[in-house]
């Protein structure tokens, strides 16, 4: 007879059968079981977070960065109530987790309970699936089943409710079935001729654009290659989303840098006044359309997504090919090769004048900003920090405001996997438990969250959890004492009413961080910056960094409500002409 | 549209909404309603009406029957939402307008009067196949199926023959001829 084991072993059994290492978790009542076979699995590290939510973006930056799902473990109750805003997070960045929480012993569900909450029915409509086990003789499946859920398709967020019954029931394992059966949920429904119109389009076409996403990052490294393989051989321009930074090099100067709302002049122009545009998983956001009405009118549009219910939800589109971004481009690469080996040459005549009108709006140099001797303006700082650590692989996590656009705009990615924020649900708190999450999938590597103090005091507990486990992580805040977004759109469109914006009392964060047994660096003057910033490179702890800047510097060029991408606003040069009537200003 | 501060856009166009029935074949397990239903409502789809049960007893397999309106971007939104689901095995979506598909609710009125007025009931019924279910010397509960719109006419019309309450179901749907749903 084969060994019985219990529910709790059955959950490491199946940790282990799935290559998990790292778990990110706080202990409770209901899955105390589970964390006393913990110290029977020496393969399985448990990072311990100071909050649940903590535990979500940690295992966030942990999956993003790794590109292996993150494994969370709470209790029920408030346990599994923390974390529901991780799970939105992964839910919306399509972000591959495992959410393992303990219930309440079944006879006690709908009693009201102690600690218990109705956990699957709270995130049900923040996953892509999630299953309460009542029957022992379910466990192992179950978790063999939401990795399988969580990892394939679009990948997103899961969770497994186990009540504190089924955890010490006792039932015999079994691994996990090698089928890669998918129950119809996985999609590489596209077929040859959709690839040939695609080609015919693009050969066409005068006026070209790339305009990437997250499921090239998601798609996995190869699909990087493949991008930029194809991105070479068609010599065409190439733009990103917040979340596709890094799947294209930043520095190429075929890329035009991110579009949307903060993206570069050149980028959302090109995009209006293309006539191709080839959506390569990304999902016509609306922080990316702006105006929907008037988005890119002339341009036909293929879309190249893994999930089916994305085509056709925000824009319509000529061409759809659903599938996995590294699959589509590598039939797309090797049907180009087969039929038209002298695209680049043949197409560079077609394109050049697009170029040109490329080359005219790239310079209006709309990243540009007034620089200062006496404040340490935040593009500037951002400046420093990429060139400063630019020669260290190094992965960025943030926070969400002004300071996320502004590195994005400013720090400048080469390699997928290395950038890490909160882009469809905007999660302040997310970086620094992002940065943990990183660093643990990567301790040799330099991590740094590029930060507001606004936000970053939403997870600053998770301080605690980098010093318990060595994780050398930099908190870079741009600290400029507002919620420096919303003071933004509060004086570009709510008539300067600075309502509840401005943080009084913010905490001394040098002392905050010796309070914390790490490293505190502030930094006032652009002239000390860099000194400062070596500091912190060379302090192989985590370091909290108190970048003093302007604070009233506004996060430009910017895409004002309701407008569509020709009708930027650029910095203040520009306002100074026409001031801000909100009415924006076409400039070519 | 009002001049907004908000940086979110605002699409002027105004769509026609149809009315399509989805038929939507799911593992008949705990929570799966809500994970349909809970999808209609966070995405703001429109649910008229809704019929489920198992169809398979030994597949377990519900069958469940939704009425909906919506732009066709909107039902297109829906059905492949809906197959993006873990439980869901099979979506299928029609017009109502659509002659090769019979779609029927069912249902039950209390009338409470005097023989006169109960045999007026069941007389103004006939054309919807009316069964007496029940039958008092005061009372009668009438079991119809119908469409929709004739239900509706049939709630009205019924008050004069003094209809106390109505029970009815949500749409269910098949298709005519050899075919199945696909």
């Amino acid at each position: 007879m084969s060994k019985l084991y219990s529910g709790a072993e059955i959950v490491f059994k199946c940790m282990e059968d799935q290559n998990v290492d790292h778990i990110f978790g706080y202990p409770g009542g209901a899955v105390l079981p589970i964390y006393d076979e913990l110290q029977n699995f020496k393969s399985i590290k448990h990072v311990l977070v100071r909050h649940e939510q903590g535990a979500g973006h940690a295992a966030e930056g942990y999956a993003r960065s790794s590109g292996k799902p993150g494994v969370i473990l709470v209790t029920s109750g408030p346990g599994a109530t923390n974390v529901v805003t991780a799970l939105t997070d992964a839910y919306m960045d399509s972000i591959p987790l495992v959410c393992i929480s303990g219930q309440v012993p079944t006879h006690l569900i709908g009693t009201d309970a102690f600690q218990e909450c109705d956990t699957t029915g709270i995130t049900r409509p923040c996953t892509k699936h999630n299953w309460l086990v009542k029957d022992i003789n379910d466990l192992a499946s179950t978790i063999h089943k939401a990795f399988e859920v969580a990892t394939t398709g679009r990948p997103g967020p899961v969770l497994v409710d186990i009540p504190k019954d089924i955890q010490f029931q006792k039932t015999k394992y079994n691994r996990p079935k090698k089928e890669k059966k998918l129950n119809g949920k996985s999609h590489n429904h596209f077929n040859q001729n959709s690839i040939d119109e695609l080609i015919e389009l693009m050969s066409k076409s005068s006026k070209p654009i790339f305009y990437t996403g997250g499921g090239v990052i998601n798609s996995g490294p190869k699909a990087s290659e493949l991008l930029r393989e194809l991105v070479y051989a068609t010599g065409f321009p190439i733009t990103s989303t917040l979340q596709g930074l890094g799947s294209f090099p930043g520095d190429d100067n075929q890329f035009l840098g991110m579009l949307g709302m903060h993206g570069t002049y050149e980028a959302n122009n090109a995009m209006h006044d293309c006539d191709l545009m080839i959506n390569i998983g990304a999902r016509f956001d609306d922080r990316i359309t702006g105006k929907i009405d008037e988005f890119s009118p002339k341009s036909k549009k293929v879309h190249i997504d893994i999930d089916p219910s994305s085509i056709n939800k925000n824009v319509k589109v000529d061409l759809a090919i659903v599938g996995d971004v590294k699959t589509v481009l590598s039939s797309t690469l090797k049907s180009l090769k087969q039929k038209k080996s002298k695209f680049l040459k043949s197409n560079k005549q077609k394109t050049s004048k697009w170029w040109e009108k490329i080359q005219k709006w790239r310079s209006v140099r709309s990243l540009d900003y007034i620089g200062s001797e006496e404040t340490i303006k935040p593009q500037y700082a951002i400046e420093r920090l990429y060139e400063l650590t630019k020669d260290k692989d190094s992965y960025i996590t943030t926070e969400v405001g002004q300071h996320q656009m502004w590195a994005a705009q400013h720090y400048k990615f080469n390699k997928p996997n290395r950038w890490m924020t909160s882009g469809g649900l905007g999660t302040m708190g997310y970086g620094l438990p992002a940065a943990v999450g990183v660093q643990v999938a990567h301790p040799k590597k330099l991590v740094i969250d590029i930060a507001g103090e606004a936000s970053v005091l939403m997870t600053i507990q998770e301080m605690s959890t980098a010093v318990q486990y060595n994780l050398p992580i930099k908190i870079f805040i741009l600290n400029n004492q507002y919620m420096g977004m919303v003071r933004q759109w509060q004086e570009l469109l709510h008539d300067k009413n600075y309502s509840e914006s401005y943080t009084a009392a913010l905490p001394d964060f040098v002392k905050l961080a010796e309070a914390y047994n790490c490293v505190g660096i502030r930094a006032k003057t652009p002239e000390e910056l860099d000194d400062k910033i070596i500091e912190m490179l060379n302090t192989d702890r985590p370091v909290i960094f108190d970048c003093m800047v302007d604070k009233v510097e506004n996060c430009f060029p910017m895409i004002p409500s309701g407008k569509p991408h020709n009708q930027m606003i650029l910095g203040p040069k520009d306002q100074e002409n026409k001031k801000i009537t909100g009415k924006g200003k076409s400039l070519v | 549209m009002p001049n907004s501060k908000s940086a979110y856009s605002f699409s002027n166009k105004k769509e026609k909404f149809d009315t399509h029935i989805i038929v939507v074949w799911v593992d008949n397990e705990a929570g799966v309603l809500a994970r349909v239903v809970g999808l209609f409502s966070g995405r703001g789809y429109n649910i008229e009406s809704l019929a489920v049960a198992q169809v398979d007893e030994k597949l377990k397999i519900s069958r469940i029957t939704i009425v909906t309106t919506g732009t066709p971007q909107v039902v297109n939104q829906i059905k492949l939402q809906l197959r993006k689901l873990v439980p869901v095995h099979k979506v299928a979506d029609f017009k109502r307008e659509d002659k090769a598909v019979i779609f029927k609710e069912m249902a039950l009125f209390k009338i409470v009067g005097s023989n006169n007025k109960l045999e007026g009931a069941l007389k103004a019924c006939k054309k919807y196949n009316p069964i007496l279910l029940d039958k008092t010397k005061k009372s009668n509960v009438i079991q119809i199926t119908a469409l929709r719109r004739e239900i509706d006419k049939m709630s009205k019309d019924l008050k004069k023959f003094g209809l106390v309450s109505v029970s009815r179901t949500g749409a269910v749907a098949m298709t005519r001829g050899a075919d199945i749903f696909k």
